[in-house]
């Protein structure tokens, strides 16, 4: 038993200021997520600290929920999460199970039950990562195998707490409805965290850390026809944040190859193959969509 | 008589703590780690009966003994062991197996000699437990 601990050397010894500090860098808004990631790892820090003191406690509930609107990277956020839990030892392996309602409900009677504990064994030691949940719940079907399968999940979110945490997503809205109907899975979730929307900003600079990693960039003027493409697309139906960022890079990568090989005499520098610009923006549907309005307007 | 085959089978018998361990060291290993039951001790029944599927893709120990949970509460009569499989090219059979669970009274085997041939023996062995019905044959 240790009567002081060095906050800092702890802190250092975890190397979860490493993770955090990552987190900030490669995550791009979502203030009120990270305030609560850091909240959270401090109390699992000094959660440790206690152990180590004698000053046990019962295990901290760490299942999460994560809500908020499509593409705002809830995903890539429970990732995430696993690395921060597996370094603070709250569990051991660190692995992330993502599965939907395909992999845990069955298909007749008697094929829901061993599929759910399939799943979660797969994910003992680590982090299950449902998206989707509301669809496990079919309120209008009442024969409906789902229920068995939350039955199941809410048995060993309760008996084994440390082996396992369980982290919810989907959109808002459905997942409220989700819990008002399956009370017992809202009191066994501790966290309740909601994915806000990208500012226009903020999508800007998520596709040109994007762009960055495929080893591209925008030219002065690519970047501001994309600044327009942000806010035309985002008035558009379907509209889903960072994925539909991702898609439209896409797009603009295919529109740039086919620009520069319809020019097969031009000799390609790294340079021009690396730049992308405003013609392989400004030929996107969405510009083509949103002009006429604009005109009659 | 106490019956001994797999590993581990000349030591006490493990304790959860012990068996999470080896389960953890096979998954380690990458072998898919079964649950088999049986209430025939004879060395030659090579055919236990399988609790549930094989456990692939698993990373933590705390899986399989959930399933060993379930399965003591089921057939906590009978002989559970565990067996790791290496699916890996070259062995794909089975690389370590032991005993995890075994009746609290283990009758033993009887010896039958057949006299044939003239004054040749052959040899015979029988549990006693299997004198007995499938399902009944240690206590319950």
């Amino acid at each position: 038993m240790t009567e002081s601990v060095n906050l800092r050397e702890e802190l250092e010894a975890v190397g979860i200021d490493d993770i955090l500090a990552q987190l900030d860098r490669d995550l791009i808004g979502l203030q009120p997520v990270k305030t609560r990631i850091r909240e959270i790892s401090s109390l699992l820090l000094i959660e440790r600290i206690r152990k180590r003191m004698g000053l046990g406690s019962e295990a901290p509930t760490l299942h999460m929920s994560f809500t908020g609107n499509p593409g705002t990277g809830k995903t890539t956020v429970a990732l995430r999460i696993a690395g921060i839990l597996h370094k603070l030892g709250f569990v051991r392996r660190g692995q992330v199970v993502s599965v939907t309602r395909d992999e845990l409900v069955g298909q007749y009677i008697g094929h829901t039950a061993p599929k759910t504990k399939e799943v979660l064994k797969r994910a003992m030691g680590g982090v299950l990562f449902i998206d989707e949940a509301y669809y496990l719940h079919r309120p209008d079907n009442e024969r409906d195998y789902g229920q068995e399968a939350i039955e199941i999940l809410l048995q060993v979110m309760e008996s084994q707490r440390e082996d396992l945490v369980v982290i919810l997503a989907g959109y808002g809205e459905r997942m409220d409805r989700f819990f008002a109907s399956n009370p017992g899975f809202r009191s066994r979730i501790a966290h309740h965290i909601d994915f806000p929307d990208y500012s226009d900003g903020e999508l800007l600079e998520i596709a040109e850390l994007m762009l960055r990693d495929m080893a591209y960039r925008f030219s002065a003027e690519a970047r501001a026809a994309f600044v327009r493409y942000i806010g035309l697309r985002k008035t558009q139906p379907l509209f889903s944040n960072a994925r539909s960022i991702r898609n439209a890079l896409d797009r603009i990568r295919l529109r740039q190859a086919n620009r520069l090989v319809a020019d097969l005499d031009r000799v390609i520098t790294a340079d021009r193959i690396q730049s992308i610009e405003a013609p392989d923006v400004l030929a996107s549907r969405v510009f083509a969509v949103a002009e006429p309005i604009a005109a009659r307007a | 008589m106490r019956v001994t085959q797999g590993c581990f089978s000349f030591l006490p018998d493990l304790t959860d703590e012990q068996i999470s361990r080896q389960v953890q060291y096979c998954l380690g290993k990458g072998w898919a780690v079964n649950i088999e039951f049986t209430d025939d001790p004879h060395p030659r029944n090579n055919f236990w009966e399988m609790w549930g599927l094989p456990m692939f893709d698993l990373h933590d120990a705390a899986g399989v003994m959930m399933e060993l949970a379930a399965c003591r509460k089921t057939y906590g009569d009978r002989y559970i062991r565990m067996s790791a499989f290496d699916s890996g090219h070259g062995w794909e059979s089975l690389r370590l197996s032991f005993i995890v669970n075994r009746p609290k009274d283990e009758p033993g085997f009887r010896l039958e000699r057949h006299e044939v041939d003239g004054r040749n023996i052959r040899y015979t062995t029988t549990s006693y437990a299997v004198d007995r019905p499938e399902g009944r044959r240690y206590g319950s």
